[in-house]
Formats: C-alpha cells, structure tokens, sequence
C-alpha cells in the first residue's frame, strides 16, 4: 500500500486564484485575510488580521436593532442564491420578552452542482463565519448556533470544529461575551447527504433529526423554526459579509459594488467547465460574466462557449450575448434566469445540452425528498424523456410533455422550490437550443409501412 | 441542555439487539450529543454516524440500540436511516468512493471516468467488489468543480482524476 501523501497533485484544495496584493481590506472584506499559501487562517494569526474586533465593538456599541437596520441599509442580499435581504430577513424574526429566545443557523450544505464559493471560507477563514454568527445570533436574540455542515466536508469540519473550541477558549463564545451580558454558544451539525437539507425548512427537519422534508410556510422560521422557536437560516458567504458592514458601515458596503449595481458589497465568483484556469474570485457585485470568464482564462482551447449556467444547477442558461450583463440579482433575473450562487458553469460548442439537462434532470429526481406528487413523479419523468431524446428515439409530443413540466412542476404546484428549480434550466433550454430538443424526435417518415 | 435535567442520562444498561452491541463509548458520545440539542431526536443522525464509523454500515440491531439510547422510536431512526445517503444501511466495502456526478464533473469528463472506474472495479455504483475492498457509490456535487472530474475515496477528496490516475489512487487503499 503506498499512501496519497496530502500534497499529492490528485488531492483536491480549495484555493482562491488572487494575490494577496490584489486583496485589500477595503475592497475585498470576504478574502482579504486569506493566506496565499491557502492554509487556514488560525485563531491568533485572525486576530492579528483585525479579528473579533467588529463583534466586540459591535456588542458593545450598538443594540440589535441598529444591527438589523444597518444589515437593511447594506442591502446584502443571500448569498445561497435566494437573493432575498438578510437584514429584512432578520427584521421578520419575532422577538419579545414573553417569547424565546431561538436558533441561529448557518447553511453551510453547499450541494447546489457547479458550486464551490462556501467551502473555501469554511476550510480556510473559519473564524470570520463565528464572528459573523456572534453578530448576527446578538441582532436576532439567538441564544444558540448551528452550523450545519454538509457531511462531505470533512476538512471543513475540522477547521470549523477547531475555530469554534478556540473561540470558547477566548470567551468569545459561551455566556457574557466580552463583559456584554450577551449568552451565545455554536455547535456545528454534519449532515449525511441530501441535497434538499440546503432548503431552510428542510434544513430546520434535519437538524431535529427528522428526514429532510420541507414544512409548509407559513409560519416562516423567523416565526417558528426548529423546535417551534424563532429561528433564522442564512448562508455562509452571506453571513460573513456581516463583520465588515458592522465595522466600515452600511454606505462603505454599498460603494464596494461601485456604480456596477444596486445590489452592495462584493461576491465569491467563480468558473467550472471547460476553462483555462477555473476557479474562484472575489469581486464587486455586479462584475460582467466576461470578466470572470477572462479571469478563468477564457474556454479551453478548442472549445467556444455555448452557453453558460450563471449560478448553479437551478439557474437558467444564458447565452455568449448575456456576457455583459452585470452578475446581480435583479439583472440575471429579467433574462429568464437567476445569479444563484453566482459560481458560472460553461457550456462548450462540443457539448451538448439536452444531455447536459438529462444529467442535471437525473439529479433532481434522485434528490426529490419524495414528498409532493408533482416533484417525486415528474422528475423521473423528464429525466426518461431527455434520455429517449439523447438517443434519437424522441416522439414528436416528447417536447411539448417537457414544456408541459416547466409549468406542472413549478410554483405554486410544488410544496418547495426544488422542482421549479430543477424547470429553470430546461425552461430556458426549450427556448434557446429548441433544435437540439427536436434533432432527438426519431425520424417521422413512414419507412416501415411503405 | 444540562445532562442533569434529562433523565434518559441515567440510563447505564448496555443494549444488545438483535446480536448487535452497541459499544459503551459510542453509547456515550450519542449522549454528549444529545446534549447538544433541544431534544435527544435530533442527535439520531450522528448517532447513525457514530455507529457507521465503527462498524462501516447500520446494522438492524444499532436502529434499536439508538431509539433506546435516545429514547426515542425506532421507526423515527429507521425513517431518518433511510432518507439520508452516507447513512449505508448494508455492508459496504472497507473503503467508500463517492463518485461526483453533478454537472460540473459531467462538463469535464465524468462519463469516461466512471467508466473506466467500473470497468477496474469490476461492479457498478451501489456494488461492493468481491474482496470486500470498494463500494462504488454516486453522490451529489462535491463542491469541487474547479477541478473536476472529482471524487471522494473515504475522508479524501481528489481532483481533477484522469482514467489513468485510478491505479496510483486505488492502490493507496488496500
């Protein structure tokens, strides 16, 4: 037996493709403090880099609700791919005396296919995602965090579990953080697999131990989340944005994205595919799909871009002539497609997409929790159709029982958004490759009976 | 979440189901983890986990052994057993691959991967080889799509893997 030693060029490491000189603390708040070696930043060499002090000043300076109102002001949207405000989030988490205190959750289940953007914080800057749950569990009356954590990621896991301990360690976890009164502990969750425990209130079941199914809403989890007390969920780039906008303030996250967008701050972009150099980046919102596919050194040599999935498995696919647009929520979305998790797949001329789709449909279904009939059904259905086209067997309704799906399969006849997210990129590619679709309809003529 | 105020923590007797015993250091950590939560269901995934860790699957006898550890149903651990995909409720090999097939690996070159990977195994995904040395299994986007095509063999994550790389990978697990 001879071992895969750890610097083995097989091993996978999650790395940003930025010199720390372009990384600056004033325009690079997510990054800035990663090391170019890629090791993981530990708990003194963070402090050293002006680690804690956002939480510390914050839980002394200002009240929670000066925490939420900035968080509105700052306008950081969910970095998961809703898209929907963290600050307004956290404005609908119910809080009162007579109530109880509830949960704060980090979704860090990172599943969605092309995505990578999470990980790299997870393993490498731990510690920025503790402050930033201290902050945010302080503005929502949390009493308790969980990170929840898909199972795969095993690195992740230890560097979290470790950056948690150190923190205790410090008294910067655990009752009275740093002389504030303030009680506030993190425990991290693994997960065992199953992309829909990244759903929020999928997530809240798992956590209870329960299978993954998703709740009806309402009651939204700000209202009754995991154990029927007020929680919130919130993704991991997007919490970590949080300490920076405590510290410079809602105006200085705001001009981070420049004039490119109204959306603030900056994003974890990133190319897979058939690229020179894929990877990840950290730029202002609103940066153009062609220059983050320049910074991956443009498609692989004999290959041309087809098309492009901006964010993810669920987004739709958009076209070379959709490169300048900004990468924000609203824009990506007035082209029949969503930023998503904003990390880009492309598509190469040589590939093709109804196999491609067949791959994603294939996917879906197998993660289907089973629950609603559209969803559970309806997939595999797709799925057995894209296959009789990537054959050349297609009948000649195949395409219109796909378009069929794009409408039985979305909101609101679904119980969640995993079937409509699983529509989003056929729907596009029913319109925008439709002759790849009808080049799979088997051959009309009569051969056989004449 | 004080171990005092749950009178399950003073349950000592060892369980035995089914041929299965349950081993009293996991029977704890199932108990620290308990602690960790509102109520003792939630640690039943890594109760599972801790159990696999052991034994390398679920056995029947560990469902009943968990419920009564948490003291909880065993149809609620069996329920979350087979909902859940690194929770392997047959005997699988000595070592796990986890195969990523999500679209990033399938745009660089999953298909002949898996291929050849089956074809040196000798068995398709959810099979174990003869030897009992490797369980070939699909799982979801890996979160490694920059170097893709990828894959987990136990714990380690490898990327990008060429056919010609699974020789030098495989041997590392014996």
């Amino acid at each position: 037996m001879k071992a895969i030693s750890k610097d083995s060029r097989l091993r996978y490491h999650c790395q940003l493709r930025q010199s720390a000189a372009e990384r600056q603390a004033d325009t690079h708040p997510l990054t800035w403090r990663l090391r170019e070696d890629g090791a993981r930043v530990g708990f003194e060499e963070y402090c050293a880099k002006e680690g804690y002090q956002s939480a510390t000043h914050t839980l002394k300076e200002r009240t929670p609700d000066n925490v939420i109102d900035t968080m509105k002001q700052a306008n950081v949207r969910g970095r998961g791919g809703g898209g929907f405000s963290a600050g307004v989030k956290w404005g609908l988490t119910q809080v009162g005396d007579q109530l109880p205190r509830g949960y704060l959750i980090c979704n860090a289940d990172e599943m969605e296919p092309g995505t990578f953007k999470d990980r790299l914080l997870l393993e490498q800057l731990p510690h920025l995602l503790i402050e930033s749950m201290i902050i945010a569990g302080y503005a929502n009356r949390s009493y308790y965090g969980y990170i929840f954590l898909r199972g795969e990621y095993v690195e992740a896991a230890s560097s979290v579990a470790m950056a948690i301990e150190e923190a205790r360690q410090a008294g910067l976890l655990g009752s009275d953080i740093g002389g504030s009164g303030f009680d506030f502990d993190i425990a991290l969750h693994t997960g065992a697999g199953r992309y829909i425990c990244g759903e929020e209130t999928a997530l809240i079941n798992s956590l209870e131990g329960k299978r993954a199914n998703p709740r009806a809403k309402p009651p939204f989890p700000g209202q009754s989340g995991a154990w029927g007390k007020p929680t919130v969920v919130n993704n991991v780039e997007t919490l970590c944005n949080v300490p920076s906008v405590m510290q410079h303030g809602a105006d200085w996250h705001q001009g981070l994205s420049g004039r490119l967008s109204e959306d603030g701050g900056t994003k974890l972009y990133g190319v897979s595919g058939l690229v020179e150099r894929p990877g990840l980046w950290e730029l202002p919102i609103g940066t153009s799909g062609r220059e983050i596919l320049e910074r991956a050194g443009g498609m692989r040599q004999g290959h041309t871009l087809k098309a492009w999935l901006p964010g993810g498995g669920s987004t739709g696919f958009l076209l070379p002539e959709h490169l300048d647009l900004p990468m924000d929520f609203d824009t990506i979305g007035q082209y029949g497609s969503r930023l998503g998790t904003g990390v880009i797949a492309v598509v190469s001329e040589r590939q093709s997409i109804v196999s491609l789709l067949r791959n994603l449909e294939q996917f879906f279904a197998r993660e289907s929790c089973g629950w609603c009939t559209p969803c559970r059904d309806g997939l595999p259905w797709t799925v057995k159709i894209l296959q009789a086209l990537e054959r050349g067997e297609g009948k000649p309704e195949y395409i219109e029982i796909l378009e069929q799906h794009t409408i039985g399969l979305n909101s609101p006849r679904t119980f969640c958004a995993h079937a409509p997210g699983a529509m989003m990129p056929l729907e596009s590619a029913l319109k925008l490759f439709r002759a790849e679709f009808e080049a799979g309809i088997a051959s009309t003529s009569l051969e056989g009976v004449s | 979440m004080s171990q005092n105020t749950n009178p399950l923590s003073t349950a000592t007797d060892l369980i035995t189901t089914d041929g299965f015993q349950l081993h009293e250091d996991d029977r704890q950590a199932m108990l620290t983890e308990r602690d960790h939560y509102e109520q003792p269901q939630a640690a039943c995934i890594e109760a599972l986990k801790i159990v696999q860790k052991r034994h390398g699957w679920v056995p029947d006898g560990a469902i009943v052994a968990i419920a009564e550890t948490l003291g909880i149903g065993a149809g609620a651990v069996e329920g979350v057993a087979t909902f859940y995909s690194l929770i392997f409720r047959q005997p699988v090999g000595r070592h796990v691959i986890l195969l990523c097939d999500s679209s990033s690996c399938f745009l660089t070159g999953y298909e002949a991967l898996s291929e050849a990977l089956s074809e040196r195994l000798g068995i398709s995904f959810g099979q174990t080889t003869g030897d009992g040395r490797f369980t070939l299994l699909p799982v979801c986007c890996l979160g490694a799509c920059d170097r893709g095509p990828a894959m987990m063999i136990d714990d380690d994550t490898f990327g990008p893997i060429a056919a010609d790389d699974l020789d030098e990978l495989l041997e590392a697990y014996s």
